[in-house]
């Protein structure tokens, strides 16, 4: 609880999330009364949410509340699965992603995901890094190089595999994967930036490094993390929003949420009583 | 049982195994290798193949093999991509893959049967390299279907997944991620079909007949080792050549193992 004490005391990212300086009222992504169903199963209910453009926003909550269901239904991978469907809106820039007329390829690249569990495609450390964008067409070795130097000094992970670009990526670390995976995201120049629960399998150090990557890339992207963890919500520091059981409980800075809930059922959670 | 027994049971039957392998090849090498002579692989037989050589017959394998392949692996891997990556959640799957395993089990004889009465006859290719080349393609069809199904459906859905979420089209995921991924899978289905096809002597006999010239048109009749070896022995031409001609078969298969594990190697090592 040593970080939460700690944030008792201070405000200082929170300063980040305020100070969107143009377009401050501008909003990224809008979830009005989204509901998302498996079957007859209701994962999401009534969920209404905005987030702003450069934004950090994290979603907390214990498994099976539905985090991960609203993220997969902002690239549209929940439409992977089977026998789905959804009420409500959820925009992003004021278009639906449901809309019929929307080019899903287009939409995944626009928001790039990092899934929980690392996932090294079972090619080199570049071709992972130059998967999204040979799939896009780039096909100038030059370019590539360029892209990928680009995306993996932005994952801070170059320094660590530039001699190493033609080894098998499985050969990583599994906190090294996880910025790769991130760097195979940042190579397609996405808008938003999905991640799922993307330190659950590191260590803590690996957990660090991949928290400060985020602080370092939300100056040029709107990034949504989901964790289960309230202690990683709490380092992290940013706007918060709490799901339990498929509805969202409450948002808020993460200073609110963890010193005055609004909600039992968030301070329950956050002070460890149940998750 | 305490471990050292169990691992002594396990090699000991593994030792059967290999021993029942060696005893056979052995057996067909002692036989056939003193015949083995270069002239033995490049002349054509004389005298209903009691002297001369085998050169026809190693060609009429390889083109009849060779063909069936062409046409069976792109339609058998085709086929299970679509089941499996289009298709998979649907009943479609399920009846294709209870029709290909009712296929596999199905005795060649049938297939020469079926191949004697419609290419050769309905379709009017007569005896031929062709006929026999689409008869044995539809026999190692569901071998290719169903491996090939096996291998795609064994890549981990992480990867469709991180592909996909990267903006991949379903196609762009298959052909990058996918099929790579379940290569050696696919390979090993290839393998197991064309020893399948290259030793197949009922089907090729009703299809491809047994003419001993060499074929000069896909229409030509040809005669594939195993059937020359089958006549020889059968009709007791020559007991010698019979041994010969099995060597060079067993020793054909073997090359292509080992030319295709080769050409494999070099891929995985190209790509790592």
């Amino acid at each position: 609880m040593a970080e939460i004490e700690a944030l008792r005391g201070r405000c200082t990212r929170e300063d980040n999330n305020r100070c969107i300086p143009e377009n401050g009222s501008a909003v990224k992504i809008h979830a009005r009364n989204f509901s998302f169903f498996y079957g007859e199963h209701c994962a999401l209910r009534n969920v209404s949410l905005e987030i702003k453009p450069k934004q950090l926003f994290t979603i907390m909550g214990p498994s099976g509340s539905g985090k991960t269901t609203f993220l997969r239904a902002l690239n549209r991978l929940g439409d992977l699965i089977p026998n789905t469907r959804h009420e409500g809106s959820l925009k992003i820039d004021g278009t639906d992603v449901y809309d019929s007329r929307i080019d899903i390829p287009e939409l995944r690249r626009n928001v790039g995901m990092v899934f929980a569990l690392p996932v090294a495609l079972p090619m080199s450390i570049f071709s992972n890094v130059a998967h999204g964008p040979q799939m896009q067409g780039v096909r100038h070795q030059k370019e590539l190089e360029e892209i990928v130097e680009k995306a993996l000094r932005d994952a801070i992970l170059w320094d660590e595999v530039k001699n190493r670009l033609n080894d098998y990526a499985s050969r990583l670390s599994g906190g090294q994967l996880q910025r790769l995976s991130i760097a195979r995201v940042l190579a397609l120049e996405p808008d938003i930036i999905l991640l799922d629960e993307p330190t659950s399998g590191l260590d803590p150090i690996s957990t660090l490094r991949i928290e400060e990557l985020l602080w370092e890339l939300v100056e040029r992207y709107t990034i949504i993390l989901v964790t289960h963890n309230p202690l990683q919500a709490a380092r992290i520091d940013s706007k918060t929003a709490f799901f339990l059981m498929g509805e969202l409980i409450e948002t808020g800075s993460a200073y609110d949420i963890f010193t005055r809930p609004k909600d039992k059922r968030t301070e329950d959670y956050v002070s460890g009583k149940f998750g | 049982m305490t471990d050292r027994r169990v691992t002594l049971l396990f090699a000991s039957i593994t030792g059967l195994t290999v021993i029942i392998l060696v005893v056979i090849i052995g057996y067909v090498m002692v036989n056939g290798l003193p015949g083995l002579t270069l002239p033995f692989l490049l002349e054509s037989p004389r005298e209903m193949g009691r002297t001369g050589g085998v050169f026809p017959a190693i060609v009429g394998t390889v083109l009849l093999t060779g063909i069936a392949l062409i046409i069976a692996a792109p339609v058998g891997i085709l086929t299970a991509v679509y089941l499996t990556e289009y298709t998979r959640d649907t009943w479609l799957p399920k009846i294709v893959r209870f029709g290909t395993e009712s296929l596999a089990g199905i005795p060649s004889i049938i297939f020469g049967l079926f191949g004697f009465l419609f290419f050769v006859i309905y379709l009017d290719l007569g005896w031929s390299v062709l006929s026999g080349a689409l008869t044995l393609s539809a026999m190692i069809l569901p071998t290719i279907v169903r491996t090939s199904e096996e291998a795609i459906r064994a890549v981990p859905d992480a990867y469709r997944e991180v592909s996909l979420a990267l903006g991949s089209t379903r196609w762009q995921t298959v052909t990058s991620v996918v099929l790579p991924s379940a290569k050696p899978g696919i390979m090993t289905g290839v393998m197991l079909a064309i020893g399948r096809a290259i030793g197949e002597t009922a089907a090729v006999i009703f299809t491809a007949g047994s003419s001993l010239r060499l074929p000069r048109t896909l229409l030509d009749s040809t005669r594939t080792l195993p059937v020359h070896f089958y006549i020889l022995a059968r009709e007791g031409i020559s007991l010698e050549n019979a041994y010969s001609t099995a060597a060079v078969l067993i020793l054909l298969i073997l090359a292509i193992n080992i030319a295709a594990y080769t050409i494999m190697d070099r891929l995985a090592k190209k790509e790592s």
